[in-house]
């Protein structure tokens, strides 16, 4: 049976090195480059015309702005709206992503947990940033639950910051996990379907159509979660609300 | 014991967390279904805390994963 780890691996299409370190042009960085490339597309060229009745490209490009800015009015309110560009730029950027991933014989960038951390990372310290600006030093009360006998602050404002601290690792574990996981059973099954040859083969074959299926639901809903709990975070910061 | 078969069995020891994701999302949809059929109206509003929920538990359950896929892979 062919590896299913195989289609992670690296590829270095163009050698660069920078001041020592490694910079080469490789799969992964092709694949979000070409991320990049087809959301400017859609939402640069997509818009180009500014109809009043929206062409098919122009209202997809639309609805995914419309959707994106009724997570953020949700979920963070009016005060969120500021940040909504991030939010959609990081909602784009992993379905994008996720979504190219389900191309056969393309890469799946958001299978690897460097990417998908360095992205949490990111959003975690700037949500944090964001909080002491807004609230200053007053920020760390978010880390005190009211309505508590103050015996039991002790344990719980360190629960409080243990949580607080895992979530770059839940937020970017999630997706690294949910990514790889379903493309490594994909993988599984195709050799399968290649093992057991014309005669038995067509039974996974159908499983693997049904499975394609759920894991363009979780390419999308993946990136739905990211950006949701992206805002989740804002609000957080934004209103501490507890 | 072989240390390479102790670590396929720590593997697969590892992916029994999954079971948890499984019961998680089964409460979390068994209990949105019938919540959304005792009050048909109320339960589009409540699709994004569904999705929300899912993905929560799938999480808890694919850490266990990567620690199978840690131990069989990095070790």
């Amino acid at each position: 049976m062919p590896d299913p780890m195989h289609q992670f691996e690296i590829k270095r299409h163009l050698d660069l090195e920078l001041f020592g370190i490694d910079v080469s042009f490789t799969n992964s960085a092709l694949f979000m480059v070409l991320a990049i490339a087809a959301i400017s597309v859609l939402t640069i060229w997509g818009m180009r015309g500014r109809a009043l009745v929206p062409t098919r490209t122009q209202s997809v490009a639309e609805i995914s702005y419309e959707f994106v800015a009724g997570m953020v009015r949700d979920n963070v309110g009016t005060a969120g709206l500021k940040y909504f560009p991030f939010v959609f730029t990081v909602f784009m950027f992993v379905l994008f992503l996720n979504m190219l991933g389900m191309i056969p014989y393309s890469f799946t960038v958001t299978s690897h947990i460097i990417v998908t951390f360095a992205m949490a990372l990111a959003i975690f310290i700037g949500v944090t940033v964001i909080g002491f600006i807004n609230h200053g030093i007053g920020f760390l009360k978010f880390f005190v639950p009211s309505g508590v006998p103050v015996l039991l602050l002790p344990l719980l404002v360190v629960i409080e910051v243990i949580s607080y601290l895992t979530r770059p690792v839940s937020l970017s574990v999630r997706l690294f996990a949910n990514m790889m996981a379903g493309h490594t059973m994909l993988k599984v099954f195709g050799a399968f379907v290649v093992g057991l040859g014309l005669i038995g083969g067509w039974a996974p074959l159908a499983f693997m159509v049904a499975f394609t299926g759920l894991e363009i639901l979780v390419a999308f809903l993946q990136a739905y979660v990211f950006a949701i709990l992206t805002c989740i975070y804002l609000n957080d910061a934004i209103h501490m609300h507890h | 014991m072989d240390p390479s078969a102790a670590k396929l069995i720590g593997a697969g020891l590892a992916s029994i967390a999954l079971v948890g994701a499984g019961i998680g999302i089964g409460t979390i949809f068994g209990n949105y279904l019938s919540g959304a059929l005792r009050n048909p109206s109320a339960a589009p509003g409540q699709f994004a805390n569904l999705l929300l929920g899912f993905a929560l538990a799938e999480a808890t359950g694919l850490f266990g994963l990567v620690v199978a896929l840690i131990i069989l892979f990095v070790f």
